[in-house]
Formats: structure tokens, C-alpha cells, sequence
């Protein structure tokens, strides 16, 4: 059952990103994950810069495992989901860490997806999937591009089930997505990359 | 545009420590690399050499500008609401309880809206004429503006929301006069604030405080470099006194964590405890 998507077991972490139109999205993927889901997720939700709380809460109601949102410097860990806080860009560091700054707005934004998606396909190569979700801008198009650049696997929501689908159709525009799929079928994706991963360290 | 190397972000902070005497070496590299990519589009060099050739170079004009751009100067007034809240509720009538004179060091103030938004708290406290204000920065471009407290009058609507969740006195126009697009805050505000320059990779420390606040500085920097700049505060900090930091940062994968307690977990402020 496990070789839909005929993946590789060699992945080490998944980064999201999503905006109008994605929270619901968002939420029944993660109300589908079990709760030893191994690779770390990191998402990038585009969210109201000045509320702080509330946000993650509102996720973790859903959620089968408890998402947090990291502090500066703190290390990535298997087994997490993290999401961007309000009001700072997230970003992967070398060293499997995360970065949070206060740099400008990107694409209208802070977080930026873009800023995500690029940090994190430049610390894991092709060990990377990246999932862009519904949404009304660009934002994710360019960090998009970054991952397949560097060998990583890119998925999209397919722009006909997309409530905007500007977002993944912009990455469509510049780089090769490996998979554009509905909600279901992303979840299908996870849960055999979660297969594979799992079953490549028991050898 | 091609993305920068690793490799290559090395050579330039290599150059940079050589020609200029500036060491970014253990900036986070995340950040630093998306600052050299914007200052190579921001002034259209053509590749990555020509810029090690502009920096090889000694223009110390050039370099200056280059500082004001590599660093991050983004800030707000009453930068988190709930923060300011906790310093004039708790961290502040502590400090003034002995009816002493206290010492406040903001590091990395940037433009100077948290020099601005300390001074409002302390006068709405009464206390503005019994604190010291030192206010330092590594780029002395952004001192000035600190300096001539002159914003963009659309920052204000920010800054404006940011003093009414905090719950001030007033409204924040009291504090600074609106003209052609620009705020001019209050300057006897800041009268006898001190700003220097002041490089918190390089320099030591140069005075002992009650309260230090460097928010969203050493998210620019990598776990090495935070280590050793929580050095310095610590020993720029009398015992039991306060440190503030951003709130998305935190000191539990620091070296001197043991020697800090958590005073406020939410707002990020500890105490020294240990000498
Ligand atoms: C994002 S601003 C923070 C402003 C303010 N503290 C706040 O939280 O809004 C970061 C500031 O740190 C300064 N900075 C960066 N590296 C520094 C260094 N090595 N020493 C002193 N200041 C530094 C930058 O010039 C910039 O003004």
C-alpha cells in the first residue's frame, strides 16, 4: 500500500507553507498524522503580524501532535512540528537549528515562506520536502524553486481544489513540482514518506 | 539570482575582518547570507567578486553604508505590549524601590524607538529623572537617526497601537509632533540619554547596569557568538539585576544559563543570581 508515490527513504524533514485559504487545510492534515510521525514539520502560515496568541492554539485543537513555535537557536528535533511565530521570519540554520529574525517584510510578509523554504533546502538538499498550500500571493513560489534546485521534493496543492490558488500555480511558473495533489492524497503522501523513513532505520 | 555559498559568505567575512575590522564570522549564517544578497541587489553589483572587490578596497564611506545594510535596524516602539507592561508593573518598581539612581544599557537600540518608549514609561512613572540611559549600537548611521528621533509618521499607527495594548497614560501623539510625513518625538525625552557606538563582538564591558535590554540583536548571531556576548552582560549586570531579551529568544541553550533565573518565562526577562 505504501508505493503510491514511489518515494525515497532518504528525507530528514518536511517545511509547509500556506496562506488564504489553507487553515482548514492545514488542519485536517494535521488531525491525519499519527502521533509518532518522525521528520520534523516546519510550517509557515501567513498570520496577523501584531497577535502573538492564539494562532497555535487554534492549530493544536486539531492536531495530533502538539505544535510549538521555536525559539532562536533551538534545535530541530524528529518527532516536532513547528510553526513560524508572529511577527519574525523563520528560518533553518546550519547546525539543525532554527533562526528567528526581524528582517523586512517579504512578499508582504513576516513570516515569508519564501524565507523558510530557501534556509531549509539550503541546510538539507535533497533530504527536503517542501508542501505549498492555497494562497493569494507568491510567497513560497521562489523557496519553492530553491528545494527542487537542490534535489528536494516539491508538492503542491492541486490549484483545483485551492480555495486562491495563486500560490502553487506561481511556484508551477518557475521550478518542477514532483506532485500536485488534493488534501487526501497529501496526506497519503505523508503518511508513506512516514512509512519509508521509519522502515529504512530498522535495517 | 544564484544563491550564495557557504564557502563564499566565509571568503567575505575573512575580507571583511582583514580590510575593515569587523568581525561577522559567527553571525547566523541564514540571515547574513539573505543580508549580502540583498545589499548585492540593492547596489546591482554584477557578481559576488564584485563586491569582495568593492570591500577589498578601503572606502570607508562604502563600508558604512555596508554596515547600515548587513545589520537589521526593523524596531517598533513598545515592541511587544505585554513586555513594556511587565518592566513598568514589576521589573521597574523593583529596581526603584531603594530610591537610587539605576542604570539602563539598551544594546543594539537601533533607530532608538525603545530608548523612546523606556523614556515614556519612566516619566509616566515619575521616575524619568532617576534612571541612566546608556543606548548603544554597532552602526553609528542608525545612532544618528536615534539621535534626531525623527520617524516615518506611518510607523506611528504601529507604535500608536503598540502604547494603547501596553495601556499608557496618555494617547502617543502627546509625545511627538506630526509634519510632512514625519514624526519628531519629544526630545527632552532623551536629553540625557547616552548613545555610543559600541560593538558587542569585539568590545568588552564598560559599566555595570540594573537592567539590560538587547531584543532581537543576538537572534542575529550564532550559538558561539550568543555565549560570548552573554558574557559581557553578565558581567556587565550588578547581582540580582535584570536582563531583557527578545521575545522569541531564550537563554536555555546558553552556557550561563545557571548563572540567570527566569523572572518572567512569557516576556523573556531573567535576573543574575550568580556571580
Ligand atoms: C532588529 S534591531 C533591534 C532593535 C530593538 N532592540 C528592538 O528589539 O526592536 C538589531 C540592532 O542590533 C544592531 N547590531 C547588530 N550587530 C551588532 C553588534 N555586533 N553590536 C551591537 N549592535 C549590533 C543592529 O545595528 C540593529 O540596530
Amino acid at each position: 500500500m505504501h508505493n503510491r508515490f514511489q518515494l525515497d527513504d532518504h528525507y530528514r524533514a518536511i517545511v509547509i507553507g500556506g496562506s488564504a485559504g489553507s487553515f482548514q487545510v492545514i488542519s485536517k492534515i494535521l488531525s491525519a498524522l499519527p502521533t509518532d510521525f518522525e521528520l520534523p514539520i516546519a510550517m509557515c502560515l501567513h498570520r496577523l503580524r501584531h497577535v502573538r496568541n492564539g494562532f497555535v492554539e487554534a492549530l493544536n485543537i486539531k492536531s495530533t501532535i502538539t505544535i510549538k513555535e521555536p525559539y532562536d537557536k533551538e534545535p530541530i528535533r524528529k518527532g516536532n512540528i513547528y510553526l513560524a511565530p508572529a511577527n519574525y521570519h523563520l528560518g533553518v540554520e546550519i547546525g539543525n537549528s532554527f533562526a528567528l529574525t526581524t528582517e523586512e517584510l517579504l512578499n508582504n510578509s513576516r513570516p515569508a515562506i519564501d524565507i523558510l523554504l530557501a534556509s531549509a533546502a539550503q541546510v538539507y538538499g535533497k533530504r527536503l520536502v517542501g508542501i505549498l498550500l492555497s494562497g493569494a500571493n507568491k510567497d513560497g513560489a521562489l523557496g519553492m524553486k530553491r528545494i527542487k534546485d537542490r534535489g528536494g521534493l516539491t508538492v503542491i496543492q492541486d490549484p483545483k481544489e485551492c480555495l486562491i490558488d495563486t500560490m502553487p500555480t506561481s511556484a508551477q511558473k518557475i521550478t518542477t513540482i514532483d506532485h500536485s495533489l488534493d488534501v487526501q492524497s497529501i496526506i497519503d503522501l505523508l503518511l508513506e514518506l512516514n512509512y519509508k523513513v521509519k522502515n529504512a532505520k530498522d535495517i | 539570482m544564484q544563491e550564495i555559498e557557504i564557502s563564499q559568505l566565509r571568503a567575505l567575512t575573512d575580507l571583511i575582518k582583514q580590510r575593515h575590522d569587523y568581525d561577522f564570522g559567527n553571525y547566523a549564517m541564514s540571515s547574513f547570507r539573505r543580508r549580502v544578497q540583498r545589499i548585492m541587489e540593492l547596489y546591482k553589483f554584477a557578481s559576488f567578486d564584485a563586491l569582495m572587490e568593492k570591500l577589498r578596497g578601503s572606502d570607508a564611506k562604502y563600508f558604512q553604508e555596508f554596515l547600515s545594510e548587513i545589520t537589521v535596524n526593523v524596531t517598533e516602539m513598545f515592541r511587544d505590549p505585554t513586555f513594556w507592561v511587565e518592566l513598568r508593573d514589576t521589573i521597574l518598581p523593583a529596581l526603584l524601590s531603594d530610591n537610587k539612581i539605576i542604570s539602563i544599557w539598551h544594546a543594539g537600540c537601533s533607530s532608538g524607538e525603545e530608548v523612546y518608549s523606556m523614556a515614556i514609561l519612566l516619566k509616566e512613572m515619575n521616575a524619568l529623572d532617576k534612571v541612566r540611559i546608556v543606548a548603544t549600537d554597532i552602526d553609528n548611521a542608525i545612532l544618528a537617526k536615534a539621535r534626531d528621533g525623527v520617524y516615518s509618521a506611518k510607523n506611528m499607527e504601529v507604535n500608536q497601537k503598540n502604547y494603547e495594548r501596553m495601556q499608557g497614560l496618555y494617547s502617543l501623539d502627546a509625545y511627538y509632533k506630526e509634519q510632512a510625513g514625519k514624526a519628531y518625538l519629544d526630545k527632552t525625552l532623551v536629553k540625557d540619554v547616552s548613545y555610543r557606538e559600541h560593538n558587542l563582538v569585539s568590545e568588552v564591558s564598560f559599566a555595570k547596569f540594573d537592567l539590560i535590554l538587547c531584543r532581537n540583536v543576538m537572534i542575529y548571531f550564532n550559538q558561539t557568538l550568543q555565549n560570548q556576548v552573554l558574557k559581557v552582560f553578565h558581567e556587565s549586570l550588578y547581582k540580582n539585576s535584570f536582563l531583557a531579551i527578545g521575545s522569541k529568544e531564550s537563554l536555555i541553550w546558553c552556557e550561563i544559563a545557571n548563572k540567570f533565573l527566569v523572572v518572567n518565562n512569557e516576556e523573556k526577562v531573567y535576573k543574575k543570581v550568580k556571580d
